[in-house]
């Protein structure tokens, strides 16, 4: 078995220096009736070849975006992602490292968490980031969770068309304490006194951009803190940051970070400096050596549960590391004049995809302002799910997430090309 | 040659010469500190000046840094030179399992097929990803004998969330939402009372002090009358790094009083392909695939965190998991099981971890995971014979897949835990884990793991050896100092919590 070492004449060896005869004389703590009896039903090894071809025929039965007729997204975007990323996370100094607890050989790690951190703040326009959430829904729960401790009340309050999976995952995180409560409004006029926070997502999961001015007075006058979601990061690119939010989470797969059918993902996390003893997961910070040199260790751990156990503020021990590398390589390949080009192509697209789309008789837009992703409404009598299926099938064409009866979102990135607007077009007006 | 500029004699006062860069070793500013370049690493076509339909004004400056891509490159490549990873050498991190990580598991992830699809794809154009998925969970299941499998948490911190909240909502469903208390050991990882806490459950700690397991009798007093134990949750092996032996007796009161067994999978590296949790009583148990399946740790992941649940509690874990129709793969729907403890993240998981785990557990089979569990169980062993008479071992082996030592002989001497670890790594060597577990002062846990030779044991305990003679021979100053040789000497990490700063800024530059 090749990936492993020991010799038959090694094994012999150490048997003879710990003074057993045979490897099971060191199971014996290990009562009789759990030891495997016989064969499994499970395979013998394998070598590199077969299991290349396996696992090949498995991923060509998948459609991948590959094909460019892609046009889904709904809080994951298929995004072009710059050589060098892939080959800086490959190496294996930042693959096969463990999260830094010695700091003095990990300082590779936690400088780039550093520089993540950093890259997240000037993002948002927050004034401090942690080092990374398992993803978006989760980032989002933990906010929940987070202004619910800072303010010490238990409601939460939906403030306009949320991710439904976060919502879910959210709803899953709430419900584990009897007391906890959700509410549902579009109007800032109906939060209470004993609202912890208002989560708005921006753009919406419709795809439209919200302001968050009127949020605002109304969480100041309650004394409810503002949560701001974004799943499309590029967004920030072009949209204004979500300064007035006391928290802003959500999803930064689009740098650097493939779809992998779903994870994994990067969440981000990002807050006001006041509220970084409340804050959730794995944060680095910068301090200086027995020398005086500047480096880097994680901090703030007196939140988290390897100390304060069952009063942790989370029971979080890792982040998403390698793709917060991935971003972190990304966003400085990028910089300041690519991430603002990167938003405005992906909106540009998204207009030209617009304007094909609304050509088609008896389609609409739900939202008129949106960033690169669309709500289309289909003609009375279509069903969504029905005419993304047929597209599937019949086109293969992946055209998007029916979001209810009527409504597909669908989403224009960077890599979306004037043949593949036409293709979905034409396909869509012959299934209507 | 005439018409060269004249060298500037004064280059080395407008130039700041590093004097921490030598040979090899980088000294590396931040990207932040780098000259801004006129372009960014990226070439992107020109926009067409369409009129922006976002109905908001357009961001002008954010205030990214920008810097050309060799300048990009050569940045992390220098910031990898400072990392240890177990690629570069031994890595003994207990409770970590730091394996090789195979390269034809990145490979495989790779492939357009995998990453390059959407989770909400229709199930019909993914039917190579579910069927991954599928593979796996039955790889799981028969390797735990506990049937029901959950692929969706993506930690072993998110699987202890699921397993926690799959017991919780089980007795409400069965009527004993009164059940309220958690048993957990005072040797547990740090995340199990977090994680019953964050369900609402109130801790009562069983003391294992003395003997490192969990005795039958601390485990009745803890358990009372039983009336309100919901359940236990306990690392098995245990983070001492021995069975604990008491467990069947144990597992057939807790179900007696009504509870479930919780097992924290973090140690099924000493189990895999050999002996079954099912088979001895746990009820439902996370599985840390990057420690036992060989997925990269990342620098602090990704990681995954699947759970595994007998059949009695299979109705309620967390949605969705996938499920095969005749031929067809497709994951379970909306309010399909509707007395799941509901979805814990978006999506089905980290689906590029179960990709990787899959490819390892079908480069072992059956066969080599036997000899995972053997080999990593033998070679803790022989670090635990080799280095007992040097180092104090709490406890009489044999061990499992970690062997469990404290600083007790070191500590006459005024060398700590903190010391050792260091000077492991003046010597080229990651420490192992220092200081936990908690239930015997300054611990040091050390996890070789299978993938590691004798040769490379025996350089391990050589260099044990010379620090524990070196603290005899009351070198200490010496100890106090290491590392040296390190990138950077030992950091302040007072400082860093007192007054933290977590990110740049240039005023502050």
């Amino acid at each position: 078995m090749r990936y492993l070492p020991q010799t038959n004449a090694a094994r012999k060896e150490m048997m003879d220096s710990i003074g057993v005869k045979n490897v099971d004389d060191l199971f014996i703590q290990v009562p009789k009736k759990a030891f495997i009896k016989g064969k499994t039903n499970l395979p013998d090894h394998q070598g590199e070849l077969q299991i290349e071809r396996k696992m090949l025929a498995y991923a060509n039965q998948n459609i991948n975006a590959q094909s460019n007729r892609f046009f889904l997204g709904a809080g994951v975007y298929y995004h072009h992602v710059p050589s060098s990323v892939d080959y800086i996370i490959q190496r294996s100094e930042f693959l096969t490292a463990y999260t830094p607890y010695q700091p003095e050989i990990a300082q590779g790690t936690l400088q780039y968490l550093f520089e993540f951190q950093t890259f997240i703040a000037q993002l948002t326009g927050q004034e401090v980031a942690n080092a990374s959430l398992y993803d978006g829904a989760t980032a989002m729960a933990e906010a929940a969770l987070m202004a619910m401790r800072v303010t010490r009340r238990n409601k939460i309050c939906f403030g306009n068309d949320i991710h439904p999976q976060y919502c879910e995952v959210t709803e899953t995180y709430l419900k584990n304490n009897d007391g906890n409560s959700y509410t549902v409004t579009e109007d800032p006029s109906k939060i209470t006194d004993d609202t912890a926070c208002v989560i708005i997502q921006s753009p919406d999961f419709y795809g439209k951009p919200h302001s968050y001015s009127d949020w605002r007075k109304a969480c100041d006058e309650k004394g409810a803190l503002l949560v701001v979601v974004i799943n499309e990061i590029v967004s920030l690119g072009m949209l204004a940051p979500p300064t007035e939010a006391d928290i802003v989470c959500g999803e930064a797969q689009s740098i650097g970070v493939a779809m992998s059918y779903g994870g994994p993902h990067l969440g981000f996390f990002a807050c006001r400096e006041k509220f970084i003893r409340q804050m959730p997961g794995r944060v680095c910070g910068e301090t200086v050596d027995a020398d005086g040199n500047r480096g880097f260790v994680l901090t703030l751990s007196t939140r988290e549960q390897h100390i304060r156990r069952e009063k942790a503020t989370s029971n979080i021990c890792t982040n998403q590391g390698l793709c917060a590398l991935a971003f972190t390589v990304h966003m400085a390949l990028l910089g300041e004049n690519g991430f603002k080009q990167l938003a405005v192509l992906n909106h540009e697209r998204a207009c030209e995809l617009a304007d094909a789309l609304i050509a088609i008789d008896g389609v609409s837009l739900k939202n008129q302002h949106f960033f690169n992703e669309l709500a289309l409404q289909l003609p009375q009598g279509k069903n969504a799910g029905d005419i993304v299926q047929q597209l599937a099938d019949d086109y293969g064409i992946i055209a998007g997430y029916p979001a209810d009866d009527r409504t597909i979102l669908i989403t224009a990135t960077e890599i979306t090309t004037d043949n593949g607007i036409k293709a979905l077009a034409n396909a869509l007006q012959e299934v209507l | 040659m005439t018409n060269l500029a004249p060298l500037n004699d004064n280059i080395e006062d407008t130039m700041e010469i590093n004097d921490r860069t030598r040979g090899l070793n980088y000294d590396e500013t931040l990207l932040f500190e780098k000259e801004f370049t006129d372009t960014p690493g990226v070439d992107l076509p020109a926009a067409k000046g369409i009129k922006s339909r976002t109905g908001q004004k357009t961001r002008e400056k954010i205030g990214i840094h920008q810097v050309s891509e060799p300048q990009v490159v050569r940045h992390f490549v220098r910031l990898s030179t400072k990392n240890y990873s177990i690629d570069s050498g031994f890595f003994p991190l207990g409770s970590c399992t730091m394996k090789h990580n195979p390269r034809i598991n990145e490979k495989v992830a790779r492939l357009p097929g995998f990453a390059h699809v959407h989770p909400l794809q229709p199930a019909s154009t993914v039917q190579g990803a579910l069927a991954v998925m599928y593979e796996l969970q039955n790889w799981l299941a028969e390797l735990t004998n506990l049937p029901g499998v959950c692929l969706t948490p993506s930690a072993g911190a998110h699987g202890e969330l699921a397993g926690v909240m799959t017991i919780r909502k089980a007795h409400q469903e069965q009527g004993n939402g009164h059940k309220n208390i958690m048993l957990v050991p005072d040797s547990a990882h740090g995340t199990n009372p977090a994680t019953a806490a964050m369900c609402g459950f109130d801790i009562r700690v069983i003391p294992t002090k003395e003997t490192g397991r969990v005795t039958v009798e601390a485990f009745k007093e803890a358990l009372g009358d039983g009336k309100d134990v919901a359940g236990m949750m306990v690392t098995n092996p245990n983070t001492c790094g021995l069975f604990e032996t008491d467990i069947a007796e144990i597992v057939d009161l807790l179900h007696q009083a009504g509870g479930y067994f919780y097992c924290d999978g973090a140690n099924f590296n000493a189990l895999v392909g050999k002996i079954r949790p099912g088979d001895f009583g746990v009820d439902v148990m996370h599985i840390n695939l990057h420690k036992t399946f060989s997925t990269p740790h990342g620098g602090g992941g990704p990681g995954s965190g699947p759970i595994c649940v007998a059949e009695s509690l299979k109705p309620y874990i967390p949605s969705p998991i996938v499920v095969k129709d005749g031929d067809d793969y497709r994951l379970e729907q909306d309010g399909e099981r509707p007395t799941s403890c509901g979805r814990l993240k978006g999506y089905q998981g980290q689906f590029g971890m179960h990709v990787r785990a899959l490819t390892y557990m079908m480069s072992h089979g059956a066969d080599g995971l036997k000899q995972v569990s053997e080999d990593a169980v033998l070679n803790a062993n022989y670090i635990h014979a080799m280095l007992k008479d040097d180092f104090h071992a709490p406890f009489e082996g044999p061990v499992m897949h970690e062997a469990l030592f404290t600083e007790k002989y070191q500590k006459e001497n005024g060398v700590t835990t903190l010391d050792i670890a260091k000077g492991l790594i003046e010597y080229g060597m990651h420490p192992m884990t220092v200081y936990f577990p908690l239930v015997v002062n300054g611990a040091m846990l050390i996890e070789p793991t299978e993938t590691e030779s004798k040769e490379e044991l025996d350089r391990f305990i050589a260099v044990m050896k010379k620090l524990a003679s070196d603290a005899r021979n009351g070198e200490t100053e010496k100890f106090h100092n290491y590392p040296v040789s390190a990138p950077v000497r030992r950091l302040d990490e007072l400082k860093a919590a007192r007054e933290p700063k977590l990110r740049y800024k240039k005023d502050a530059a």
